[in-house]
């Protein structure tokens, strides 16, 4: 299966050299015939010899800088995307310095136990991060023949999660929320708490466009993590400029893999929220006029994302695995929106909250029926977590299917007029809510601990109607008649 | 190939993604392959205006600068297209991902010229005769392959007269020549350009149906071989679960599988499921009859535009052998966004949703690429296409649904709420069609079936009327209905779960022969004949509601795949114990 040409551990673009970024660009010439100035957008002539998709340093007067990428070269004219935004900036005395190459990061175990901002600059008053190499951020595309498909879970600790829609290495499964629901907490939950079955875990967390309230209580959650040297931070605040979240994910993902391809961790990588990101693509677009697709955002948003949620996997005779929870939050609720949308079609499935769960003081508030792990059965199980977890999870799930409908006709006739199968999926809703989906916020459970309470949940049914499980697992795991309510 | 210095030359003045325009290249082809700048990425030539030329760059031009050279390579976008293509991995543009590096920056292309395929030696069995006049798709000889798939070697298109020399029986590398035919070298493995279609002698009519293993398809929207289907559905509606399964067990010879802008993730797993499962009727391996064009979603997005017609050149070369071929395409939406993607760059104006106005047109000449044939060496021969879409925000009514529609034999469209209600394959009965199903019956009734049109006429109505009667129960109480009614509504219930729906993932009930739907159905009708007569007997309809149905239910896990008399006997138990009910 190996290839014969070119591979490495790392992908095409690595530097050997130390050398930190600013002396790299400090040896270019800088332009500075500036031509235009439009939203996000610069152009600048007599750019001889840049090429598309390189990274550039630009020299504001009094010594700030700001950065850019190239979006398109037309013969001597270069347009860039300033990812600070081009607010306060003119025509005149802006020197422009390019890289000769795309926007490089150092990449290495230094950035666990580390707080950066969006682009990788540190927040903690630490020195700058100095990887031994740097990689490319955009990534390139894994060749599929490399890939390993997704096996072993991750486990969250979350009940609702680990039991009925586990989280598989190398998978990526987003959380579809609103606003207003407790998403972040979520998230910053499986960030603190998720591990791996033996081998080393490594978080990687990229905030995007989060508010300052937001990024506190992430930063204190995930504390002990990160002071244990398992996760670095990357925070995008809503009130940094907003074309620098274009990079945020890009950094986060380009960590990530070093630290699983290279190092042999399994990564998880949590982003929240991609719906703060989509938004600076549109707004990027929407500068260069390009023809908008959907609700102003542009035709190729699906395979921007794809770019970043792709960059999930695991690698054949390879140690390491990245995973990835991408966060967004769908506007007024609606999963036809691009970004929901477009994302669903290239995850694994979907977490999704609901405010009606959430309104009955449910946490985390997951709509259980609409949620999928598309890759479950190859996580959990067997030899993977315990032997009746993919029978139990069924059994859960079609149960819960069918106490809905009982409660739906529980609201037209009234619960009294129910058959007494009915009102046994009324209780058995009332204890698998209590018992096995609430959890607290800091609660961490052990599988065991999540499966019994699914079993005990399962135990107000009758017998009969537990006809998904083996009879040596009703056996084994059934609590005991005497033990029931 | 390469032409003189000099000619065919040019520079690159504007680079806007995969949008690049060069300057000064003369004698330019429309479709000519260039090479650009230092790393010489692949792009195409599509449109030329005086010396100015516009290109659509298939890898990723990161670095490109003005000024960079842009050198012709005088052909065409071409696949090496030879022995030991089964099995194999192959990118957008035919180039093999077996031999590229695990992570795909640019310039790989070169590793083409390098493929396995060629320098790998294979055994030649000569058949023709030296001396004798041959043409275009006569057979030169063969190569045994490992699978079940013997690789015959043609004369190419375009290609008639003197056989003068032919390869004696023995070892031959890819490169090496097989024949001599009118003077022209024919080798083992042939570049073939992937845009013109393949000739072949004519087009057949008559309707044979391919059968799917799929029951809802084969028993309710059969596909005729050699037409086209479409799957539109939202996303996890079970679209690539349904491709899959057809690719796994449809009865064709040939499977060409096109991950088109989807995930690596299917990708590996494709490759993983098809080389443990067997092909029941050879035998052999799923992978030893299946070439997997894999254009992810990462992967550059202009390269997803020519996988499709790399998928459809491999299924012409396989068809030209006389074999049936089924090209899966996931998704042809993605293919779609790349045309869009490019002419939006290009300044083209947009008609629908930013779709280019010749979205229409492009799409039906993807789908005509599929037919039954006599091929030019004469044998019947077919290509069968079936292309997932995925709508935006599972809207029906966007451009690519709408368009595709039209140019398709049958639909199965995907529908939202089966799928969250865990109904699957997720086939809608009330969106769905075949427009073959006629003729489809006939050949049934001529091969031995002649009840199969009746059954699905039966079936179709009673999914009508329960659904009819379902709406009614709603408003005015399942209990005010009169007993018979009563009864059709159970009997749509045991149609849906215990025959449309059919578990992917289950040993028993992923595949299913003819005859056991066929005697799935039959059960359901004979259930629910049965039932009628115990209403008309005066047996109360809930009495028979609260019978027990699970082995009708379970007759589709719990009998084998293709155990039709395991069904029949399961039958007559249950319609025992119905008799029995007072
Ligand atoms: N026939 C089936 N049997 C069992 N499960 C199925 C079947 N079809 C679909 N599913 C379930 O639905 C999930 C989604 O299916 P699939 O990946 O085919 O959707 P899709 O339409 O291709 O989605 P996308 O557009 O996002 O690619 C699967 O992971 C599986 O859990
Ligand atoms: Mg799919």
């Amino acid at each position: 299966m190996r290839g014969t040409n070119g591979v490495g551990p790392e992908p095409p673009g690595v530097t050997d050299g130390v050398l930190p970024l600013p002396a790299l660009l400090g040896a270019r010439i800088s332009h500075s015939d500036i031509r235009e100035l439009r939203g996000p957008l610069l152009v600048v002539g007599g750019a001889h010899g840049v090429g598309w998709d390189e990274f550039a340093t630009i020299d504001l007067p009094g010594g700030a800088h700001r950065h850019g990428l190239v979006l398109e070269i037309d013969q001597d004219l270069a347009t860039l995307q300033v990812l600070e935004g081009t607010d306060g900036m003119s025509l005149g005395g802006i020197g422009i310095r390019f890289d000769g190459r795309p926007l490089h990061v150092r990449v290495g175990e230094q950035w666990l136990g580390r707080v950066c901002n969006g682009r990788g600059e540190p927040l903690d008053g630490g020195p700058p991060i100095m990887g031994a190499a740097a990689l490319p951020i955009s990534g390139w595309p894994l060749n599929p023949v490399f890939r390993e498909p997704p096996a072993n879970p991750v486990l969250t600790g979350i009940s609702v999660i680990d039991a009925l829609m586990t989280l598989v290495q190398g998978q990526k499964l987003p959380i579809f929320s609103v606003p207003g629901m407790p998403h972040l907490t979520l998230a910053t939950q499986i960030a603190a708490q998720a591990v791996s079955g033996g081998e080393s875990f490594r978080v990687v967390f990229a905030a995007m466009g989060l508010t300052h309230a937001d990024i506190a209580y992430v930063r204190d959650r995930l504390e002990q993590r990160s002071a244990g040297g398992e996760l670095a931070l990357l925070l995008n605040a809503a009130d940094d400029p907003v074309i620098e979240r274009i990079l945020t994910p890009r950094i986060a993902l380009t960590v990530a893999e070093h630290l699983a391809y290279t190092e042999g961790h399994d990564v998880l990588v949590v982003m929240s929220d991609m719906t703060s990101y989509a938004e600076a693509v549109r707004e990027v677009s929407a500068a260069r006029q390009e023809i908008p697709a959907r609700r102003g955002y542009p035709g190729y948003l699906y395979s921007d994302l794809a770019t970043l949620y792709e960059r999930c996997g695991r690698v054949r005779g390879r140690k390491g695995s990245v995973t990835i929870v991408p966060v967004l939050t769908m506007p007024a609720g609606d999963i036809t929106h691009p970004v929901p949308d477009l994302t669903g079609y290239i995850t694994e499935g979907q977490i999704v909250l609901a405010p009606d769960v959430a309104a009955r003081g449910i946490y985390p508030p997951v709509d259980v029926l609409s949620s999928l792990s598309r890759l479950m059965r190859s996580g959990a199980g067997k030899g993977r977590t315990r032997e009746d977890h993919l029978e139990v999870a069924a059994q859960v799930m079609s149960a819960l299917a069918r106490a809905r409908q009982a409660a739906e006709l529980a609201e037209l006739v009234g619960e009294a007029a129910l058959s007494d199968t009915d009102r046994s999926y009324l209780s058995y809703r009332t204890s698998v809510e209590a018992g096995l989906f609430a959890q607290d916020p800091d609660e961490a459970r052990s599988l065991d601990d999540t499966l019994g309470r699914a079993w005990a949940a399962l135990a107000v049914l009758p017998d009969q109607e537990l006809a998904m499980l083996p009879a040596a697992f009703l056996k084994r795991y059934l609590p005991q008649r005497s033990d029931r309510t | 190939m390469d032409r003189v210095a000099g000619a065919g030359q040019g520079r690159v003045v504007r680079v806007n993604g995969p949008l690049v325009e060069i300057e000064g290249a003369e004698g330019l082809s429309m479709l000519e392959l260039m090479a650009l700048g230092p790393s010489r990425i692949a792009a195409e030539t599509v449109a030329i205006a005086g010396t100015r030329a516009t290109l659509q760059a298939y890898e990723y031009t990161g670095g490109l600068k003005a000024g960079d050279i842009a050198s012709a390579s005088g052909g065409e976008l071409s696949g090496f297209m030879g022995p030991g293509m089964l099995g194999q991995v192959f990118d957008g543009l035919m180039r093999p991902l077996s031999s590229a590096p695990m992570w795909l920056g640019t310039g790989h292309s070169e590793a083409a010229a390098g493929t396995p395929a060629l320098a790998r030696y294979w055994t030649f069995v000569p058949t023709a005769a030296v001396g004798t006049q041959v043409t275009s798709g006569d057979v030169l000889g063969s190569v045994p392959e490992s699978g079940a798939v013997i690789h015959r070697v043609l004369v190419p298109a375009g290609v008639a007269g003197e056989l003068s020399w032919l390869a004696p029986e023995g070892a031959l590398r890819g490169s090496d020549s097989v024949a001599v035919v009118a003077g022209r070298r024919v080798a083992l493995t042939e570049p073939t350009p992937i845009r013109r279609p393949r000739p072949f002698r004519k087009r057949l009519t008559d309707a044979v149906p391919l059968h799917t293993g799929q029951r809802v398809l084969d028993l309710l929207f059969p596909l005729a071989r050699g037409s086209a289907a479409t799957v539109p559905g939202g996303f996890g509606t079970g679209k690539t679960m349904m491709l899959q399964q057809i690719a796994k067990w449809s009865d064709a010879d040939v499977i060409v599988y096109i991950g088109c802008g989807e995930r690596g993730n299917e990708m590996a797993d494709v490759l993983d499921g098809f080389s443990q499962l067997e092909d029941s009727r050879t035998g052999r391996k799923l992978l030893e009859r299946t070439v997997i064009i894999a254009n992810t979603s990462n992967m550059p997005m202009m390269a997803r535009e020519a996988s499709i017609f790399s998928g459809i050149a491999v299924a012409e070369y396989y068809r030209d052998m006389g074999y049936d071929v089924v090209v899966i395409a996931d998704s042809t939406s993605r293919w779609a966004e790349a045309l869009r993607e490019f002419a939006n760059r290009n300044g083209d104006l947009p008609a629908e949703e930013g779709y280019p106005a010749n979205l229409a047109s492009a799409l039906a000449a993807f789908y005509e690429r599929a037919g039954r044939v006599t091929t030019l060496g004469g044998t019947t021969a077919s290509i069968t296409i079936i292309g997932a879409v995925s709508p935006p925000g599972g809207d029906m009514s966007e451009p690519v649904t709408t368009d595709s529609q039209r140019f398709v034999r049958a639909l199965w469209m995907l529908d939202r709420d089966l799928a969250y209600s865990r109904h699957y394959p997720a086939v809608s009965w009330t969106g769905s069609f075949a427009r073959d199903a006629v003729e489809l019956g006939a050949w049934q009734a001529a091969n031995g079936q002649p009840g199969w049109a009746t059954r699905r006429a039966r079936a179709l109505a009673l999914l009508t009327e329960s659904d009819r009667l379902a709406e009614l129960a709603e408003i005015i109480g399942l209990p005010s209905l009169p007993g018979p009614e009563q009864v059709l509504l159970l009997g749509g219930r045991l149609l849906r779960d215990g025959v449309l729906m059919q578990n992917a993932l289950s040993p028993h009930d992923g595949y299913s022969s003819a005859e056991k739907g066929a005697a799935l159905l039959d059960l359901v009708f004979d259930v629910v004949d049965a039932c009628q007569r115990l209403v008309e007997r005066g047996v109360a309809a809930s009495t028979i509601e609260s019978a027990d149905f699970g082995p009708v239910l379970r007759a589709r896990e719990e009998c084998g795949p293709s155990d039709d008399a395991a069904v029949r006997a399961r039958g007559a138990e249950v319609l025992a114990a119905l008799e029995a009910l007072q």
